[in-house]
């Protein structure tokens, strides 16, 4: 069942199209990635989806109800946390957490306590004093320690350094595990194959692939390296072989996942001595469909 | 109307409210203890009747009718007509600052920092920020009428009554009402603070004038701007409410216009177009002293237009001045005449003095955006860029100096050409300049002051200002409370020769200008070993 939901949603600011008909949908209780590069439009989605703009044309609903029209009641199950966290220099991050906690109308949660030791946050500070990556955890803090249902976060780890970004990691993890849904803008690709189900990849306002991580690869290609006893002739005319070359007397290749099965079967015939295959990371996948496009 | 476009104001105000609660005491403390300070100086300055009616003749003068608007109750003039005709136009002017200042930090302010977006993140309506802004400001609008009512009151002078006290806290309280409404509406079309305040404090000026040249020469006009209603209320005399009335009816109608425009919109934009930026810096941008006159380009402009407007604006009263000169003797008797300067020139050197004091805000506030880029941690960008610390301290006070004296330049201009235009008389441009030029030592010691700040103690920069004000009130009002001398020394305004009255005095020019540079020097000395900010 999907939480949310957008269906060719398209925003214009005056002439610039920041968005040109994106549909995705998050299901219950998966973590949604969405990449794509700077100013493809991820922001712009988000931003949507919390009714802080009006879509120009199309439809964006949560909880099947519009993301404009019913925001109020809408964010009531949602946390956000956006990638810069601009705070109010004179309240101290314990003040700002309960300023939102008062906010959402609920009690303040012992998760609080918990959560501000284990992002290791001074609340006691002003916000004045904090650093980038400080004032992130006090967002991140709040968000987390709300009862959402659906979080929606927007570069969240932009500023942490990494002990910190494998807490927020375990926070969606935890967040998932209790059947929630995530909808996760990052550029740290690992980040999104380590906890993403699926992803959708925006660029210029428009999704141009979206699936499971598994269907993702399937697109690509995986990188083989082959020894054989015998000679392999003509390996690079098999269809679906990519940059062939070799290194130390081994083949090192490229091969559609699709056309896999077919180029094991052929290699198999010259008696293969090694062979080691590299999954396609993201990064691959991401690459290609940049280079791909400005190609 | 649908109320989950409020909804959680009340959260937002009361953290607004606390936000504030420092900064609100002390305004509403300084409207409290200056308007009491006032009542007790004229009750004791002028506690006979005969110095009342010798100030009241005064009071018919164009020139003071610019200033603080339309004489009233003269043939009587107590010394509540008194408090109310020469400073609740004054009073009302600051509230709106107050207002202007308070309300556009906690609009388009907060929401260009990010923060509403948090905010709007969370279960608050679309309106809720600006509805909380306006309620907090509405109440601190409320209290201060209430204890201007009451101070005044309980300070227990015969002419100040229940009613006309009561009138002129609302009064003061409407006006910033209005201009809290005002600037909520500026902040939906401007996508900047910084230009949510420009606007506001134009039209504040806009409005300042518009009722000085309508007092002086055309009622009608006058009514056009809110601070000629103000006037009109003739608090203590013949108490007049609508005038609180119609400020309340204007600010409803504003606020009801800012409530729209914000909830057509989307969060971060503005109505008023932004221009789209060029690709490549400019030559001159490479240069930090080209970076600080882009920064700051649409302020210096704005600035330009406004002084020379203010200096034409006063410049067509002095006709009116002069006239009034030839037709009434007692003002013959009571100014004085000096050989070869006419009275209309005498009262030049007191307009002169408030012009420089004027330009002297746009020259400082060109200082201190220094300052301002600091905090924002993009003065550490061009420090890292071996741009040394002098040369960028000192890339902003060549902005300052060249700005202040251009803008005293242009109010000098305004002054004469408009003067010249309606007096028969005339006065030379060469004079109207030359007796401006004479403040600019007093604008540079105002200068090297702002730079010894941003030097050696940044956080105090509000120093520079409130000495601003200080200067205001003893060079403007000296003559009013018959301050001693040496409070007028206290400030560089205050030892200018008085052209063309007075001689050119080198000495005191020199001397000031000699502080100036000390201080300068040690300005830029204690910037050159202090830390900075950011980055
Ligand atoms: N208020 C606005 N006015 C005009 N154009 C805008 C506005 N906001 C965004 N845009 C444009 O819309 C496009 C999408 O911006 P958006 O912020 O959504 O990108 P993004 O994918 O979040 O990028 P990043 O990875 O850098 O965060 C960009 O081209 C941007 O310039
Ligand atoms: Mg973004």
């Amino acid at each position: 069942m999907s939480v949310l939901e957008t269906k060719n949603l398209k925003k214009h600011f005056g002439k610039v199209k920041a968005l040109d008909g994106v549909d995705i949908d998050v299901r219950e209780g998966e973590v949604f990635g969405f990449i794509g590069p700077n100013g493809a439009g991820k922001s712009t989605t988000l931003r949507v989806l919390l009714g802080m703009l009006k879509a120009t044309e199309g439809e964006a609903t949560i909880f099947g109800k519009d993301a404009w029209s019913d925001a109020v009641e809408l964010h009531k199950r949602i946390a956000y946390v956006p990638g810069d966290v601009n705070l109010w220099p004179n309240l101290t991050g314990g003040e700002v957490i309960d300023l939102f906690v008062k906010l959402r109308g609920v009690k303040r949660s012992e998760r609080r306590e918990e959560l501000i030791r284990r992002f290791q946050l001074d609340p006691s500070k002003k916000s004045r004093t904090y650093s980038k990556g400080n004032r992130q955890k006090v967002a991140l803090v709040a968000a987390f320690s709300s009862d959402a249902d659906l979080y929606i976060l927007d570069e969240p780890t932009s500023g942490l350094d990494p002990l910190m970004e494998r807490v927020f990691q375990e926070c969606v993890m935890e967040a998932k595990a209790e059947g929630k849904s995530v909808l996760l803008s990052s550029h740290i690709l690992s980040e999104v194959e380590r906890l993403c189900d699926r992803v959708a990849i925006i660029r210029d306002g428009r999704i141009i692939e979206s699936g499971s991580l598994a269907d993702l690869r399937h697109l690509t290609r995986t990188q083989l390296l082959l020894q054989t006893k015998q000679h392999v002739p003509d390996l690079g005319e098999q269809p679906g072989v990519h940059h062939l070359e070799e290194k130390d007397g081994a083949l090192v290749f490229q091969v559609d996942t699709e056309k896999l099965d077919d180029v094991m079967r052929y290699v198999s015939g010259f008696g293969i001595v090694k062979i080691e295959s590299t999954p396609p990371t993201l990064e691959d996948l991401f690459m290609r469909h940049y280079e791909g496009v400005e190609g | 109307m649908n109320k989950r476009l409020y909804a959680n104001t009340g959260v937002l105000a009361r953290h607004i409210a606390r936000q504030d609660r420092v900064r609100l005491v002390i305004w509403v403390a300084a409207f409290l203890v200056s308007t009491l300070l006032v009542v007790s100086a004229f009750s004791t300055l002028y506690s006979s009747e005969t110095e009342r009616q010798a100030m009241a003749e005064t009071m018919e003068n164009p020139a003071m009718i610019a200033m603080v608007g339309p004489g009233y109750g003269l043939d009587n003039y107590t010394v509540g007509a008194m408090l109310a005709h020469q400073m609740l136009l004054l009073t009302a002017v600051v509230v709106g600052v107050m207002n202007i200042l308070l309300v556009a930090r906690h609009t388009r302010g907060e929401e260009e920092d990010g923060r509403l977006e948090l905010v709007r993140a969370l279960p608050a309506g679309r309106l809720s920020s600006l509805a909380s802004t306006l309620v907090v400001y509405t109440g601190a609008n409320l209290v201060l009428a209430l204890l201007i009512a009451v101070g005044l009151v309980a300070f227990n002078v015969e002419s100040i009554d229940v009613e006309g006290s009561l009138l002129y806290g609302a009064a003061l309280g409407v006006t910033g009402i209005f201009f809290a409404a005002l600037t909520a509406v500026f902040a939906q079309l401007s996508e900047s603070g910084r230009g949510t305040i420009g606007l506001g404090m134009a039209v504040l000026l806009l409005a300042y004038m518009v009722r000085a040249i309508g007092d002086v020469s055309s009622e009608a006009l006058a009514l056009v701007s809110p601070f000629g209603w103000i006037v009109r209320t003739e608090t203590y005399v013949n108490n007049l409410w609508w005038p609180v009335v119609a400020t309340l009816t204007a600010a409803v109608v504003l606020a009801v216009l800012a409530f729209y425009l914000n909830a057509i919109r989307d969060m971060d934009a503005g109505f008023l177009p932004s221009k789209a930026g060029k690709k490549q810096a400019s030559r001159l941008l490479v240069h930090p002293v080209g970076l600080a006159v882009r920064l700051q380009r649409t302020g210096i402009i704005s600035w330009a237009i406004a002084m020379f407007v203010l200096g034409a604006s006063y410049g067509s009263v002095l006709g009116d001045l002069e006239s009034f000169f030839a037709d009434n003797e007692m003002m013959q008797q009571l100014l004085t005449p000096v050989s070869g300067v006419s009275l209309t020139e005498q009262f030049l050197s007191m307009l002169m003095a408030v012009l420089a004091m004027i330009s002297t805000i746009p020259a400082l506030l060109f200082m201190l955006k220094l300052k301002g880029e600091e905090s924002k941690g993009r003065a550490a960008h061009l420090l890292e860029r071996a741009v040394s610390r002098t040369r960028l301290m000192g890339s902003y006070l060549v902005l300052a100096l060249v700005g202040g004296w251009i803008m005293l330049s242009l109010a000098a201009l305004g002054l004469g050409v408009a003067g010249n235009a309606v007096m028969e008389d005339s006065i030379s441009l060469g004079r109207f300049y030359e007796s401006a030029m004479a403040y600019l030592p007093a604008m540079w010691v105002m200068l090297a002051l702002a730079v010894l700040l941003i030097g050696l103690a940044p956080s105090l920069t509000v120093v520079a200002w409130l000495y601003l004000v200080y200067s205001f009130i003893v060079v403007y009002m000296g003559g009013l409370f018959q301050f001693d001398e040496w409070v007028t020394k206290l400030s560089p305004f205050g030892h200018i020769p008085e052209l063309p009255v007075e001689e050119v005095s080198w000495l005191a020019l020199s001397v000031l200008t000699g502080i100036a540079v000390v201080v300068l020097v040690a300005g830029f000395a204690g910037y050159r070993r202090r830390d900075i900010q950011g980055g």
